[in-house]
């Protein structure tokens, strides 16, 4: 293990990187954290569709979520590796597709979690803020979304290690992140496949569970943040 | 993209013979990766009333299955484990533990730590009683669990095991990469013989979503069934 570890590990690490492109795990990360960022806005947009006083918009919300449940993350690679540059003449290379296919894929499943965290505030927040005078929008923005996002970052967390994980199905269009590297070691190798599957199975293990400890931390922090006392309005000269 | 044809295929009765396998071979893979999972996901989450040591090992089990992406577990046991057994067994395992064995096993074990865990937060939904008043009316220890808690921890947890059915439906794609001709390795192998991509991709998405769908839909049906009355 260890000698596979001293002869590979830049590669499992970077790929390439000086002299080619970059890959390994720095790939892996890079493309996680653009997924995420980029599913994020999508998946607020979800969310709102998803409570919308709109029937159509609820409709194709609807519809959309249903449909990428539906299917598995790598028919979307498919479609988005395979089937898109036909249709669009676009020829994108391998990580990017991927990355393309995990936003689509992500922002259902965060946008649930997101209207999950909508759902649970109590009504009496939004009813306060229109009844201050706050339009939809700004209402959503100051009131709603702040205390949503804060009580669903754990899930966003966990939606991230998935994130993570599903990277490595890039390998199968050949993109060059850490899964693809072990798999060219292993060919290298050829006589080793276990310890080589180990050690990658080693660094997402230690990836994932240092986020889910994070994940865990965060949830202490919202649920003592949700139980803090609400401060009491000092009583003024008028009302005593 | 889409000349006459793309769509051409759907009418050739061999390349949907093709799909149509490919589907069963999915279904298989579902129903006896399901079955296992459940059955060794409620044997774990029953582990955590027995001792200390039994439930730490559960904790491991379940962390490495939950840290680590599903295709590298296909991938340490399809590829990996072989080279444990010795020279010798060679030509029967070669014949016997093909790649559809290994991915029930992947598949398996992986469904059944995220099961277990399911489960786990469900007997946390029992109350204690529950399980007391079983005991002292002279119910064995494995009869309350199989009588008393696990139903009851089963009702609790079904939405979630649901997820669990669906999310497993889906992984079986992954079995693609070693090797099994199950619904994707059909479709990658229809596009590359009749360079009919669209298509090819259109037919795999519509027999997942229907399946997919048909779980869910199982699911909620289930769920209004078994609601507390």
């Amino acid at each position: 293990m260890l000698d596979i570890l001293d002869r590979f590990g830049l590669s499992l690490l970077i790929g390439q990187a000086p002299h080619g492109p970059l890959g390994g795990i720095a790939l892996t990360l890079l493309m996680s954290l653009a997924a995420l960022m980029l599913a994020f806005p999508l998946a607020i947009l979800v969310a709102l569709a998803r409570g919308s006083a709109w029937k159509p918009v609820r409709r194709v919300a609807a519809v959309y979520v249903y449909v990428i449940r539906g299917i598995p993350l790598l028919l979307l690679i498919f479609w988005a590796y395979f089937v898109l540059p036909l249709m669009t003449g676009f020829d994108a290379p391998a990580s990017v597709t991927v990355v393309a296919a995990l936003i689509v894929y992500e922002a259902a499943f965060l946008g649930e979690a997101i209207r999950g965290a909508i759902a649970a505030l109590p009504a009496g927040q939004m009813e306060a803020s229109r009844a201050l005078g706050l339009g939809y929008w700004r209402t959503v923005r100051h009131v709603i979304l702040p205390q949503a996002l804060f009580n669903c970052l754990p899930s966003i967390v966990n939606q991230f290690i998935m994130i993570v994980k599903d990277t490595s199905l890039a390998y199968i269009v050949g993109a060059h992140e850490a899964t693809f590297a072990a798999t060219q070691i292993n060919a290298q190798l050829l006589t080793q496949p276990l310890q080589v599957y180990l050690i990658l199975a080693g660094i997402y293990f230690v990836l994932c569970y240092a986020l889910s400890q994070l994940s865990k931390l965060l949830e202490r922090r919202v649920t003592l943040r949700r139980n803090r006392p609400v401060a009491q309005a000092p009583l003024t000269e008028a009302s005593a | 993209m889409f000349s006459s044809t793309t769509f051409d295929i759907l009418h050739q009765r061999d390349v949907m013979l093709l799909f149509l396998q490919g589907l069963g071979v999915t279904l298989q893979l579902f129903a006896c990766s399901a079955v296992g999972a459940f059955l060794l996901g409620a044997i774990l989450a029953s582990l955590h009333f027995v001792g200390r040591v039994p439930s730490l090992l559960v904790q491991v089990f379940v962390g490495y299955h939950r840290n680590v992406p599903a295709i590298v577990q296909f991938m340490v046991w399809y590829f990996g484990i072989p080279q444990l057994f010795p020279q010798s067994w060679t030509g029967w395992t070669d014949e016997h533990l093909t790649g559809f064995f290994f991915a029930v096993v992947a598949l398996t074990l992986n469904a059944a730590a995220y099961i277990s865990e399911d489960l786990r937060s469900g007997f946390r939904a029992v109350p204690n009683g529950q399980y007391e008043a079983a005991r002292a009316l002279g119910l064995s220890y494995v009869t309350t669990l199989r009588r008393v808690l696990m139903p009851q921890a089963v009702r609790a947890s079904l939405p979630a095991l649901i997820n669990q059915a669906v999310s497993l439906f889906k992984a079986t794609s992954l079995a693609m990469a070693i090797g099994v001709a199950e619904m994707m390795y059909i479709a990658r192998q229809v596009d590359g013989a009749t360079y009919a991509t669209f298509a090819s991709y259109l037919v795999p998405t519509v027999l997942y979503l229907a399946c997919t769908l048909s779980l869910m839909a199982c699911g909620e049906w289930l769920q209004n069934r078994l609601a507390t009355r």
